[in-house]
């Protein structure tokens, strides 16, 4: 008895949203936020927090972009620089932010559509230069902000609003995608894998590169209910049923058939590879020697 | 601020108007640009990709012209003087986070070497026709800063105005050459270092935790800055927002948010606005030009003395905003204005707006691919002097 | 008059653009007039054919494209061709003579000069264009000897310049040697303009 009397006790009625451990990585005056209960965004959300508490990292050096989407909405909440841009160029920006003060740690959270519909050119070509970014994709299968219409990630014969009588229209294996323009990293759990997406994230931030992360969350107000799935909640249960982790598995295996198995787990890891930054640096000191002046790493600007 | 010797290229040299703008834009200070290779605009590039990595400048060749938008206005916020570069269908491309850059109030410059459209149009030949598209281009209301230089000497000169007047007022310039000003080599002088002023960013000495990014002090329009970086942890968005940088999508939001973007540019138009003014004193006829059409205009000015006729000459360096107050002023006192751009009459819808009946407006269209054939101004000058 | 309008005609390789970049620079920022260059874009300028016009004024050059042309420099039969009909009246033809034949009209003058050959005597041929130069700037003397010498100075590649003097004089040489009484003199020119 005493050596749980010993025990840190929580007082239950008088705890503020601010003693929460993850509250200093979030905007706690935008809470609440604008997400649907159930909505799988806001775990992914808590677990990128939950990473950085571990890691520990100067604030300063981290920066946040998102693009358009609910899934955009995160770089609204996260208590970093941060930047809520267009639809699709969230890639686009962050590689301008990044080339120019190099010191930055830029990491990207946006949905499928955004980052593989309407961004998918900047994704295919940050991935190919190794640009050092994380882009963290939430996917939950359909462009949610404006209704549920088919996506590049829709599976087959899903329902969306814009293909009422089931998807026929080929979705992205993006994982595979990734890895085959050259991403340095590539994971993907589903946001009902709490721990090791936030081990994932932790490792993530500590690599280099291009390092993809997709995470497959549930829409419940419109993916969901449209393909009669349940709730959220129901959907965590598909996911603890269906989803199995084959780390480093051959990525042109882990496409998702509707409501089939998902494979989860990280499939690419080359810590190593060289990033655009690196590549420049390294040839312009060959080529130029002396005479080459890189940008500093705090950025091109002067004050006097 | 005075410039950084690295950037500055003192001297007497012959170059063209692209190369010029790029030395411009060196001179000012600009270390980031992005781009996608279009002609007639692309030895901008070429020239400063050639150059930057012996000053500290980083260029990156993009996947195409929203992602090279997309970037400047990126690395913008780090506080690094930053530029993109196209012509016409690349323009067309970029209008959507021109935008963004309005509202984020990204302090940025847009080089866009005009080339005749619609479309694809004439990828190697002048024209004059997206002046429109620069002051209402991107959705929404807002209010712009365009320049047209005349010449090379020109180029350099005002590009280095164009980033200063970015840094002033938070706004995206608009460098709206033309094919024949960016494809014509001449004499280009430029200066000691020592010689150039450069506006630096107008960054916050608040403390972090005190700042927010759109946060204006009493009676002023343009907010402080603070770079990504430097701890300030600030949010900002294209959405309409309030001072924090959060969304505020309501409509005592959206008043305040949009007249203060229209008020910074609105209530300066007297600093913002150049334009050379010659013999409008008395005159019965002014000509309104400017880039490449305002020297084959003055040929035609000369003509049109000879025969007597009393010209006045207005030349636009800034475009955008439009000296509308003098316009109307002068209406008052002239029989027409005669305007000649390469497209089919879009300036002189602005100018016949500010003239409100006052005189008559006469447009000297062309559609692009060369420059006027000065008789067809001497023709309209006459016209209008009757 | 003073303006004075010049076309320069080749094809690619042969420094069309070098050449007309060094009479620019010798007729603006060596001798203090002005000179504006256009190239040929559009599709003119792929294939073989390569041209470049300059028009000179003592003031800015208000029109800049030609409008009535003094000088053709034709280092292709090609580029003459293009831009023969171009030439005024009594315009001249400044020429490849080994290159070019032209066919002149009736008060039309015309100067050639074996240039390529003079490169290759020379050791380079891809002084060809410098050749010409001397021989160009002997025929028009727009500015005097020593501006033409201090714009390819300033415009050809560090390390090339001896290479270049020496490909520029022996153009001058060629008129002196050939033409006239041996000196050159502005009249050769200025009936043109
Ligand atoms: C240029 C442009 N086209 C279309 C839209 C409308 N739009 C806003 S969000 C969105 C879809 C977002 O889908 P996704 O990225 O998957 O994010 P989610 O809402 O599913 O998280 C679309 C099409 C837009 N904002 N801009
Ligand atoms: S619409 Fe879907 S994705 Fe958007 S917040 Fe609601 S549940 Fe989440
Ligand atoms: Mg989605």
């Amino acid at each position: 008895m005493s050596a749980q009397a010993e025990a840190p006790t929580i007082d239950m009625d008088n705890v503020q949203p601010e003693d929460h451990p993850i509250a200093p990585f979030i905007r706690m005056d935008r809470m609440p936020h604008i997400w649907c209960p159930t909505c799988g965004i806001g775990t992914v959300v808590k677990c990128y927090a939950a990473a950085m508490e571990k890691l520990d990292l100067d604030p300063k050096t981290i920066a946040i972009v998102s693009g358009i989407g609910c899934t955009g909405r995160v770089a609204g909440y996260m208590n970093y620089d941060a930047f809520h841009t267009t639809h699709g160029r969230a890639i686009a920006f962050a590689t301008g932010l990044k080339m120019a003060r190099t010191e930055l740690n830029v990491t990207l959270f946006s949905g499928d559509g955004d980052l593989s519909g309407i961004g998918g050119n900047h994704f295919i070509h940050a991935a190919r230069r190794n640009m050092d970014l994380l882009v963290v994709l939430v996917n939950n299968f359909t462009y949610a902000m404006t209704g549920g219409q088919n996506a590049p990630t829709t599976p087959l014969k899903a329902i969306s609003s814009t293909m009422p009588f089931g998807n026929f229209d080929q979705p992205f294996n993006l994982p595979h995608l990734a890895a085959s323009c050259g991403a340095s990293y590539v994971a993907r759990w589903t946001s009902l894998h709490i721990r090791r997406m936030t081990k994932t994230f932790e490792e993530a931030m500590q690599r280099k590169g291009f390092r993809f992360i997709e995470v497959i969350a549930p829409c419940s107000t419109l993916y969901a209910r449209r393909n009669k799935l349940g709730t959220g909640l129901n959907l965590m249960q598909f996911y603890h049923d269906n989803s199995e982790i084959r780390h480093g598995e051959d990525t042109r295996n882990v496409d998702i058939g509707f409501q089939e198995k998902i494979i989860c787990g990280k499939f690419v890891d080359e810590p190593e590879k060289t990033t655009y930054h690196e590549n420049m640096h390294t040839h312009y000191e060959q080529v130029l020697g002396d005479k080459y002046v890189p940008m500093p790493p705090e950025g091109g600007w002067r004050d006097e | 601020m005075k410039a950084d010797p690295l950037g500055v290229l003192t001297g007497a040299h012959y170059l063209d108007g692209d190369f010029a703008a790029g030395e411009g834009a060196m001179a000012a200070g600009c270390r980031f640009v992005a781009g996608y290779p279009i002609t007639p605009s692309t030895e901008v590039v070429e020239r400063m990709s050639r150059r930057f990595p012996m000053m500290g400048g980083t260029f990156i060749q993009m996947e195409d012209e929203m992602a090279s938008m997309a970037a400047v206005i990126g690395a913008a916020f780090t506080g690094t003087k930053s530029m993109t570069v196209t012509s016409g269908p690349g323009f067309s491309l970029m209008m959507e986070n021109l935008g963004l850059a309005v509202m984020m109030e990204t302090p940025c410059v847009l080089v866009n070497v005009q080339r005749g459209g619609p479309s694809t149009g004439l990828p190697t030949m002048t024209g004059q026709s997206d002046m429109m598209q620069a002051r209402w281009g991107s959705h929404g209301d807002y209010e712009i800063i365009a320049m047209s230089p005349k010449s090379p000497q020109e180029s350099f000169d005002l590009m280095i105005d164009a980033f200063n007047l970015s840094e002033i007022y938070r706004v995206p310039v608009l460098f709206m050459m033309d094919e024949c000003v960016g494809h014509m080599t001449e004499k280009v002088i430029i200066p000691e270092p020592d010689e150039i002023d450069i506006v630096p960013r107008k960054l916050t000495d608040k403390k972090p935790g005190e700042f927010w990014p759109y946060e204006v002090n009493n009676g002023e329009l343009v907010p402080e800055f603070a770079r990504a970086g430097d701890g300030y942890r600030f949010h900002t968005t294209g959405l309409t927002h309030d001072y924090r940088g959060y969304p505020d999508m309501t409509v005592e939001g959206q008043w305040k948010l949009v007249t203060r973007l229209m008020d910074k540019i609105n209530k300066n138009v007297d600093d913002i606005i150049r334009f050379e003014e010659e013999e409008t004193d008395g005159a019965d006829v002014v000509v309104l030009s400017y880039g490449i059409t305002s020297r084959v205009a003055r040929l035609a000015i000369e003509k049109a003395r000879e025969k007597g006729v009393k010209v006045g000459v207005i030349r636009l360096i800034v475009v955008w905003p439009f000296p509308e107050k003098q316009i109307r002023e002068m209406a008052k006192k002239i029989k027409g204005f005669v305007v000649p751009e390469i497209n089919m009459g879009q300036v002189v819808l602005e100018v016949e707006r500010c003239a409100a009946g006052n005189c008559t407006t006469t447009s000297v269209p062309h559609p692009g691919g060369g420059v006027h054939d000065p008789e067809t101004i001497v023709e309209a000058i006459v016209g209008a002097a009757k | 008059m003073s303006r004075k309008e010049i076309r320069i005609t080749g094809f690619g390789g042969q420094g069309v653009v070098l050449c007309g970049h060094i009479i620019g620079h010798a007729y603006s920022i060596d001798a203090g007039h002005e000179a504006t260059m256009i190239q040929s874009f559009g599709p003119e300028a792929r294939g073989s054919a390569c041209s470049t016009s300059l028009v000179l004024d003592e003031s800015e050059v208000l029109y800049p494209y030609l409008q009535d042309l003094h000088i053709l420099l034709a280092m292709s039969q090609d580029g003459y061709e293009q831009s023969k009909d171009l030439l005024n009246a009594k315009g001249v033809v400044v020429h490849e003579s080994d290159l070019v034949v032209p066919d002149l009209k009736k008060g039309q003058k015309g100067y050639g000069i074996p240039s390529t050959r003079i490169a290759e005597e020379i050791g380079r041929v891809i002084v060809q264009n410098i050749v010409m130069l001397g021989f160009f700037a002997a025929v028009t003397l727009l500015v005097t000897k020593e501006l033409w010498e201090s714009a390819v100075m300033d415009s050809v590649p560090a390390g090339t310049e001896e290479l270049n003097m020496k490909a520029f004089q022996a153009g001058w040489d060629h008129f002196e040697e050939n033409y006239g009484d041996g000196t050159p003199k502005k009249e050769t020119v200025e009936t043109a303009f």
